[in-house]
């Protein structure tokens, strides 16, 4: 078997085809799985996205990619070299896709994932597994105490909070990260307890959710007469980074302990020890990957033979998939052990994903790059 | 348990008191009376016997999720707490039932106990079976005794006497001595203000303790606090700091945490029993033999036991030594100068002291270079240094704000401990921290080299630290220990890291111990610094840290 994508200094390389997926260095072919800064970066020569991943790539990027981008439509073929590309949705955020590569003599394919979430979250394209000999997974969440509930529990959970917070006249504000997990929550609250309210640095990935047509409830920018005047109704959705802030206290009246309510929505939540640390009064879990059972009945779907496993928890999953009799394999990623290290073409707001964040929680508040 | 796991996460996530008496109130008001029972007997410090160790639970819970116990303990060191994993990793409840606190403790933890472990298997599988996530979290911690809940026991009183609608006092001394977490316990708590005196009943609170600033240097003395006249100065005992309460003709001793001791010391609470009435004493609680303290290790054996034996009562006998009167004849002295309270102190200890309760004396100096000649023989008399206390300051409360450079004496009490020892050590074993740390390398083992110098021989491990990183620091240390893991311990997620980092150790105290295979104990181990100019050959040596145990069991056998 030959590998198609192996890892280099550059990031994931498939030397047949001549291009990088998701590469931290600039190249001159990028394939970009989605929008996440860890993922995409400004600089390379061309760009090959999904056509709503070009919405949100000119969305965070602007004129350092205008013209760059190529999109593909979800499952249509494009020759690379001496393999045919794909794309096929992730539903980790808007436009997120996984890589189908396919040598077009021999007919090995493989798939990489990048991040993915089998839950529907409504607001991006579903995940669909696809068949191939060698699938590379990411494990962010590939321990089995991560377990995720339905999302309609979870945004129960999360209104329900915000009404009691409302009938006690105090302001709610949630802690998510602005591309994905914002509007994915802004679609699950319920508008009827009052008025929903972001803070700026969530607007421009909002408004390309809204461009690539997905309905979302009316959000506006959270200003200090905004919130005052919804006398403690108001939902505020923030970057982490934003919730324990002057910018969050200055928002709400007279006493900033007493008047606002503070959470976080995040898979990290899931564990008491990180809500604890955070400072928060609650977290929902609620993520954008895959949990434990997500990752291995993917695994299952794709009918791989082989498993690479990148992203997370690589060495448990390795073990135990080859425990059950499977090929598996860690593909290593700059990640592993650099933690905090996101810089590069990030457009400087807030921003970023589950991958940082278990490092960023330490920080309390600057815990985003 | 629905109830009781709402409660408990609604007092683990809130910070303040006001949010934990609200959540206490909300559960107390509608709890049934013989779940309260046991959740005030929890919440005030009980616990359930201990009815199957982590191994058979571990083993049953890899058995049921049909995941490997590796994979378990992988998880563990992810979450960072036992409970918590195998409430996440088992599968949700086929039956679910909203069992109730005392079913849960009485009819199944309590019941198994006496039963072999096929019968305490089969009785913990059908409760996985019933309780869902959180159920199951809260089962845990008290079937493996390991249940803790940051609530004081005043707050609780706080939330009771709201919901029962008696004062704080009453509510107090109702709850003082033995009790049994039944219903009729709970209802007799809850009955109506009690009739007859002044309707408040006692109070048997302790004033809010005053404490002491830390002087960093020794410098800051010299330069801000003016004459040693104008101190009283003190040795810095390595106690138990508490207060001792005679009111209405009974006696309570409050440990700092809030703890109520008065049964754990009956021999010194016949002394105690002959303070007149109003009296409130604080000071510290000793070990002592010979006329000198005990280490600490003694005298925690003794807290340990709730009602000590004969035996360990002349093993260890506890003395109080009192350092600040606030209450004289009911009379609230703490806005008076120190010079009166010390001056009515002694007065009343010398009418009714004796061998167990004395007053802690005054070290009487000429100069500041007197003091610290004094200081420096710490170690050799089992105590931690100097305390020192302005004789104008008033008795304040907790540690005040203010350490004004310009106005040391307005801060009143500082405590000038004798400087730890310091040695250079290699990092050599990273574990993930726990809780708010637990996924973060935060918790190290420091080594020391067994050759005649740095960088000869093997390096052998003598303290264990976590603390005294900055969060920065620790950030880069585990990126530093990811970097450069050479193996892994077996079991827990210990690794093995290449040992290039220095780091200066600061700690307590030294002895010899077996057990060790550096031959060496350490007390209070923490980082002072992390050595980032040394490296790791420049680490000190065995032999340099055997000759500080050497000094410290020569100077104390002399002095002793």
């Amino acid at each position: 078997m030959v590998a198609l994508v192996r890892t280099t200094d550059r990031g994931l390389f498939c030397e047949a085809g001549g291009f990088y997926i998701d590469p931290w260095k600039a190249v001159s072919r990028a394939v970009i799985t989605h929008g996440h800064t860890d993922h995409a970066r400004w600089g390379h020569k061309r760009y090959l996205s999904s056509p709503t991943g070009a919405v949100v790539l000119n969305a965070r990027f602007g004129r350092q990619v205008e013209g760059l981008i190529d999109a593909l439509p979800y499952g249509e073929r494009q020759r690379f070299g001496d393999v045919v590309v794909s794309l096929h949705p992730a539903g980790h955020v808007l436009g997120s896709a996984q890589v189908r590569v396919e040598h077009a003599s021999s007919g090995e394919t493989w798939v990489v994932s990048g991040d993915y979430k089998t839950q529907d979250d409504g607001v991006s394209e579903p995940f669909e597994p696809v068949r191939c000999h060698t699938f590379i997974t990411e494990s962010t969440f590939g321990l089995p105490v991560y377990a995720w509930r339905p999302q309609a529990e979870v945004m129960a959970k999360m209104n329900a909070w915000w009404r009691a917070n409302a009938d006690a006249g105090r302001t709610s504000m949630v802690a998510c990260y602005a591309l994905g997990k914002a509007q994915r929550i802004m679609a699950g609250l319920d508008p009827t307890i009052g008025p929903i309210l972001m803070h700026g640095a969530l607007a421009r990935c909002t408004a390309a959710y809204r461009e690539a047509g997905v309905k979302l409830p009316g959000v506006a920018v959270a200003t200090q007469e905004s919130v005052r005047a919804a006398s403690g109704r108001a939902m505020v959705l923030a970057p982490p980074s934003a919730v324990r802030s002057p910018w969050a206290f200055n928002l709400v009246k007279r006493n900033a302990v007493k008047d606002l309510a503070t959470a976080m929505a995040s898979g990290w939540m899931q564990i008491r020890g990180a809500r604890r640390r955070r400072s928060l009064d609650t977290g929902f879990a609620l993520s954008d990957h895959a949990d434990w059972h997500g990752i291995m009945s993917s695994i299952e779907a794709t009918g791989a033979e082989s498993i690479g496993v990148t992203h997370g928890a690589i060495g448990p999953v390795v073990r135990f998939l080859n425990e059950k009799g499977k090929h598996a394999f860690a593909v290593p990623t700059r990640w592993e052990g650099e933690a905090g290290a996101e810089e590069g073409g990030g457009t400087g707001e807030a921003d970023g994903d589950d991958h940082q964040e278990e490092q960023g929680l330490l920080l309390g508040e600057g815990g985003d790059a | 348990m629905k109830r009781f796991a709402q409660l408990f996460e609604e007092l683990d996530a809130s910070s303040g008191t006001a949010d934990k008496v609200a959540a206490l109130v909300r559960y107390f008001s509608s709890a049934p009376a013989e779940d309260a029972a046991w959740a005030l007997a929890l919440l005030t410090g009980r616990r359930v016997k201990r009815a199957v160790n982590y191994t058979q639970l571990y083993a049953w819970a890899a058995e049921t999720s049909g995941y490997p116990e590796w994979l378990i303990g992988e998880s563990h060191g992810a979450v960072g707490d036992f409970s918590e994993v195998l409430s996440l990793i088992l599968p949700p409840p086929t039956a679910p039932a909203d069992l109730s606190l005392r079913e849960v403790i009485q009819g199944r933890i309590v019941s198994m106990a006496r039963h072999e472990e096929t019968h305490k298997k089969a009785m913990v599988l059908k409760t996985w079976d019933q309780l869902d996530q959180r159920g199951k979290f809260i089962f845990h911690k008290l079937i493996s005794a390991t249940f803790r809940v940051g609530v004081s026991r005043l707050l609780a009183v706080r939330a009771l006497s709201q919901v029962a609608g008696v004062a704080q006092e009453e509510m107090d001394h109702r709850l003082m001595g033995e009790w049994s977490p039944t219903a009729e316990f709970y209802r007799s708590l809850m009955r109506p203000p009690d009739e007859g005196g002044d309707g408040r009943g006692v109070n048997w609170n302790p004033y809010p303790f005053f404490l002491a600033h830390q002087l960093e240097d020794t410098a800051f003395i010299g330069e801000n606090l003016g004459p040693v006249a104008q101190w009283q100065a003190e040795w810095k005992w390595d106690g138990i700091r508490g207060q001792l309460i005679k009111r209405a003709g009974r006696v309570a001793l409050w440990s700092r945490g809030e703890e109520l001791l008065t049964e754990r010391f009956p021999d010194l609470l016949e002394t105690a029993d002959r303070l007149p009435d109003g009296t409130v004493l604080d000071g510290e609680l000793l070990a002592w033999e010979n006329g000198r303290p005990l280490p600490f290790a003694d005298l925690q054996h003794r807290i340990n036991k709730r009602q000590p034996t004969g035996l360990l009562f002349a093993d260890v006998p506890v003395i109080f030594r009192a350092y600040d009167q606030l209450e004289e004849r009911g009379e609230d002295l703490r806005a008076r100068p120190l010079r009166e309270r010390r001056a009515i102190l002694e007065g009343v200890v010398r009418r009714f002291g004796g061998p167990l309760l004395q007053v802690s004396e005054v070290l009487e100096v000429a100069s500041w270079e007197a003091l610290a000649e004094l200081r420096s023989g710490s170690r050799d008399r089992n105590v931690e240094g100097i305390m020192l206390k302005h004789l104008d300051s008033a008795y304040g409360v907790g540690r005040t704000k203010t350490t004004l450079i310009d106005s040391p004496q307005r801060a009143g009490w500082w405590k000038w401990k004798v400087d730890p020892y310091l040695v250079d050590c290699v990092l050599t074993v990273a574990q993930r921290g726990s809780g708010r740390r637990a996924s973060l390398f935060t918790d190290y083992t420091f080594a020391v080299w067994t050759g005649p110098q740095g960088g000869e021989g093997e390096l052998v491990p003598i303290a264990k630290a976590y603390s005294g990183l900055t969060d920065q620091e620790i950030l880069k240390v585990d990126a530093f220990v990811r970097e450069h893991t050479t193996g892994r311990l077996q079991g827990g997620g210990g690794r093995l890291v290449e040992p290039r980092l220095v780091f200066e150790i600061a700690f307590e105290g030294i002895a010899a111990s077996p057990r060790h295979k550096s031959g060496v104990a350490t007390r209070f181990p923490r980082m002072k610094r992390w050595r980032t100019d040394k490296k790791s050959e420049e680490a000190d040596t065995l032999g340099f840290v055997k000759g500080l145990l050497a000094q410290h069991v020569r100077s104390s056998g002399v002095k002793g």
